[in-house]
């Protein structure tokens, strides 16, 4: 018996529940509901481009964020002693494997218009606030549920490189911040696009966050989707050019973001 | 520069973890408000323990959790160990639709079953419930499984199989001899990840159960639509320990494994 | 010749206060070949280190040209460092990484390309301008790290073991090359290593370290020659050293017998560490010897033959193009001049 065929039960699964489903989102796409070819569905997105706009953008603006505090603290992380950063590396994640909706639950009774941070202000005089239902609680809830998924790959690239490295640098008379931009940033490129990606991508596609946290004026493109099938909208042939549309735009970021990436590269 | 970078660190987890302390404090208060703290109590846990929607979700969860990562764990290995074994071009193939679930959006994952599901629904007595939930986890847990495996294969001196043939063992026995005990590492965490995934999973859940079968996030989601509960508070600490303890006790475990292998090596 | 650099009284501690340099004090003249000389853990990279600015000493002072240097970082101290894993940037290509330390200084375009073209051709790798790092050699990659530094035109260039990792063939080119390139460029050379040969090759003058500790310094003639002390006499090379003492000038007494040497003024009766080299014991007839020793082991190592004779109370390990079969009884004899008497424990230490 040859091997290739213990692969035979698990490609029957791949075909019926990954290839199928997929197609069939490109089929209910292209179709109306009587089943003919249609375009509508495609272009019936555009009236929805101020909702994609926005999703972009603040997914954009969150996936930034987290690159900006997540990569001091790979950085520390990867020059800390060997056995500090097993524990400490635990420490930085342990939150992610809370469950995400308790997690954004968190924030949702933080920023309410009674919630702590409003009450703690108040006692100085300040606010009240409106922070619960805004944009930015919104980006606010992406970073902080994402951050984690940014901090781990910049950890695993940074700790590769060695700190014979940094020192040849500074050796060869860098700067700290000439370091940082001509060797760390450099070699630690692999780590920043993976980390973009896993951030930017539920980011962009929850209807969580934006729906606990953003209010009803804040509708992101997940909401859009999941309102078609599960929603009031019920019209599954526009989900799934939605649908479509999303996974074209992830797509081309990817696709762009593989432009950074060098890939023959190999830390000595 | 040192120092900065500590105050930084603390500052990052002082953000990671204050939202979830104030929940697990508020978990304990008197009154349903979540701002103002007025006396301790444990009420809300006894309430949680007595709430049979909770207690029946969570069991369902651990059965489809339980279930989902044992049935992806046995096909993932099948599947890693046939690709591996496959030529380049089909490989390729087959791991780039592997990679789909992985690198699409779940909201994605989850209507796209859905959708399949509702052909099925509509023409053949398929409910949404337990089954499409079992199935939608296992697509999902599968993908982890394989790219976890995979690797070990990569590592894997290729002349072991031969060396054990070599010796007399037939190709069975020597695949359960030495090639299994090789990729064992990659099972076993491709099982604990396809069990957290599961456990955890809500989007792809949500687009995928049926009335008669639901899962602990997708109670939880419910409960946060409606009014503000401190049941919630009090679910997010029982969580939040029974995380905090498999971590620990991972930690120290992975701590005394390389301990050993640092004694048992070199000279 | 001017003093480059002096290190004063340098202490280091670790935080957990164990002491790596425990009073390092030395003088490096200008365009001097200098080693470093020790085993792992003596302390010799860490001293190396400290002249590069990559550890700060926790006491004593740093001299570079007169200057003292305590707290400038590394980027602007005027050394380059040859690292012993080479470090060469692997997102950069072989003429990217020698012109690295040009373009952070902003060297004009123009410049940096005759320069590196000149430090390419003094490692001989012209031609290797687009390789990536990783599809180097060892050797090459050796090559690139060298250029890297000298690029630069430091004074001193430092160089940390920079020939463990490569063959003893390569290595042997290389520490000539090595050689050439000191004299060409009339540079300072500060050189770690653990290879005694290396150093006695290579060296004008040998810094040989133990415990944080520097044992002694001097040419390499001296340090082999006149070494002044068991350890360093040990580490320069095998040696049998034998508890003894010193009746008088020029006698020393050890094995149960008397021998003649050349080294006078200990105290009467003084006693001391006795160095014979085991390529100095000559083999010859028992019957004529006044020490003997059983034939433990030969083993043929090429040139000579090392043998392990059973003396009374030592265990001589001699050098010589003659074999007497194991288990044969043979004598023993070495010429005054031959015979290093040495004070007792010198060694430094706490």
């Amino acid at each position: 018996m040859k091997l290739k065929y213990f692969s035979a039960p698990y490609l029957i699964w791949m075909v019926v529940f990954i290839l199928v489903p997929l197609v069939m989102i490109g089929y209910f796409a292209f179709t109306t509901d009587g089943g003919d070819f249609t375009i509508s569905n495609v272009s019936d997105v555009g009236q929805y481009a101020n909702i994609f706009v926005r999703s972009i953008w603040l997914s954009l603006i969150a996936t930034a964020i987290c690159l900006v505090i997540a990569y001091p603290v790979a950085f520390i992380l990867s020059r800390m002693d060997k056995h500090k950063q097993g524990t400490m590396l635990m420490i930085v994640m342990l939150p992610m494997w809370m469950n995400f909706l308790l997690r954004t639950y968190a924030w949702m009774t933080l920023l309410g218009n009674n919630g702590i941070i409003n009450n703690i202000l108040g006692a100085i005089g300040l606010g009240p606030f409106q922070m619960i239902n805004t944009s930015g609680a919104v980006v606010l809830g992406m970073v902080y549920n994402y951050l984690p998924f940014m901090i781990l790959p910049l950890y695993s690239v940074m700790v590769k490189i060695d700190k014979s490295l940094l020192e040849a640098a500074s050796d060869l008379g860098c700067s700290s911040a000439s370091t940082l931009f001509r060797v760390v940033v450099p070699l630690s490129m692999p780590g920043i696009t993976s980390g973009i990606t896993m951030v930017f991508v539920p980011a962009i596609s929850t209807f969580i966050i934006s729906r606990m946290l953003g209010g009803g004026s804040n509708l992101l493109i997940g909401d859009l989707i999941e309102m078609q099938f599960l929603g009031n909208a019920y019209n599954p042939h526009l989900g799934a050019a939605i649908s479509l549309v999303l996974m074209v735009i992830i797509l081309v970021i990817m696709t762009v973001m593989n432009q950074f990436d060098p890939d023959d590269q190999v830390l000595i | 520069m040192k120092k900065l970078g500590k105050i930084y660190l603390a500052l990052v987890l002082l953000f990671l973890y204050v939202p979830i302390f104030v929940l697990i404090v508020f978990s304990f208060n008197e009154t349903k408000s979540s701002s103002v703290f007025s006396g301790f109590t444990l009420d809300w846990y006894k309430r949680l323990f007595n709430n049979r929607i909770i207690i029946s979700s969570l069991v369902n969860t651990i059965i489809i959790a339980v279930a989902a990562s044992i049935i992806s764990t046995i096909l993932g290995t099948l599947a890693a160990i046939g690709i591996n074994s496959m030529r380049r071009v089909p490989r390729t193939v087959v791991m780039n639709v592997t990679n789909m679930p992985i690198i699409n959006p779940e909201i994605v994952t989850g209507v796209s079953l859905m959708l399949l599901f509702s052909f099925f629904a509509a023409r053949m007595t398929l409910e949404f419930g337990f089954v499409t939930l079992l199935i939608a986890h296992i697509t999902f847990d599968v993908p982890y499984v394989i790219l976890s495996v995979m690797p070990k294969f990569r590592q894997m001196d290729p002349h072991i199989y031969e060396a054990a043939q070599d010796l007399g063992c037939g190709p069975f026995k020597a695949f359960r001899k030495v090639v299994l005990p090789e990729i064992m590492p990659g099972v076993v965490s491709g099982f604990l990840m396809s069990f957290t995934y599961s456990l955890d999973d809500f989007v792809i859940s949500y687009f995928t159960t049926g009335s008669t079968s639901q899962t602990l996030p997708i109670t939880i989601y419910s409960m946060t639509r409606r009014k503000v509960s401190p049941e919630i508070n009090a679910l997010s600490t029982l969580i939040f320990l029974v995380v905090f303890v498999v971590l620990i006790v991972k930690n120290v475990l992975e701590g005394k494994a390389a301990k050993k292998r640092m004694s048992g090596g070199g000279f | 010749m001017e003093n480059i650099i002096s290190l004063k009284d340098i202490i280091l501690e670790f935080e957990d206060n164990s002491r790596v340099l425990k009073n390092i004090s030395l003088d490096i003249k200008d365009k001097e070949f200098v080693t470093f000389l020790g085993p792992s853990g003596c302390g010799k990279t860490t001293t190396l280190r400290i002249i590069a600015g990559f550890l700060e000493p926790t006491s004593g002072d740093v001299f570079f040209d007169g200057q003292r240097i305590n707290g400038v970082p590394p980027h602007k101290r005027n050394v380059n460092t040859v690292f012993q894993r080479y470090a060469l940037f692997p997102h950069l290509n072989v003429y990217e990484n020698i012109a690295f330390g040009l373009r952070v200084k902003k060297v004009p375009e123009k410049e940096i390309l005759s320069r590196v073209g000149e430090v390419l051709e003094l490692v001989n790798l012209k031609g290797f301008e687009k390789r990536s790092v990783h599809r180097l050699s060892g050797g090459q990659q050796q090559r690139v790290a060298i250029a890297r530094a000298l690029v630069n035109r430091p004074k001193v260039l430092l160089l940390d073991e920079p020939l463990g990792a490569l063959d003893l063939k390569l290595r042997k080119e290389m520490q000539i090359e090595l050689r050439r390139i000191q004299k060409e460029l009339e540079l300072t050379f500060v050189y770690v290593t653990h290879d005694q040969e290396e150093a006695l090759t290579m060296s004008d003058s040998i810094v040989v370290m133990n415990n944080g500790y520097i044992q002694q310094i001097g040419t390499p003639t001296d340090i082999y020659n006149e070494p002044v002390n068991a350890f360093v006499a040990d580490f320069i090379g095998e040696s049998n050293i034998i508890n003894g003492c010193m009746p008088q000038d020029c006698v020393v007494e050890f094995a149960g017998r008397r021998f003649d040497c050349v080294d006078k003024g200990f105290d009467p009766n003084e006693t001391v560490d006795v160095v014979i080299r085991p390529e100095d014991v000559k083999v010859i007839q028992a019957e004529k010897a006044r020490l003997t020793g059983i034939v433990e082991s030969v083993v043929f190592k090429g040139v000579h033959y090392e043998m392990i004779v059973d003396g009374v109370d030592h265990k001589w390990i001699i050098h010589s193009t003659k074999a007497a079969p194991a288990g044969t009884m043979i004598g023993m004899t070495f010429d005054p001049d031959d015979i290093h008497i040495m004070k007792k424990t010198p060694e430094v230490q706490e």
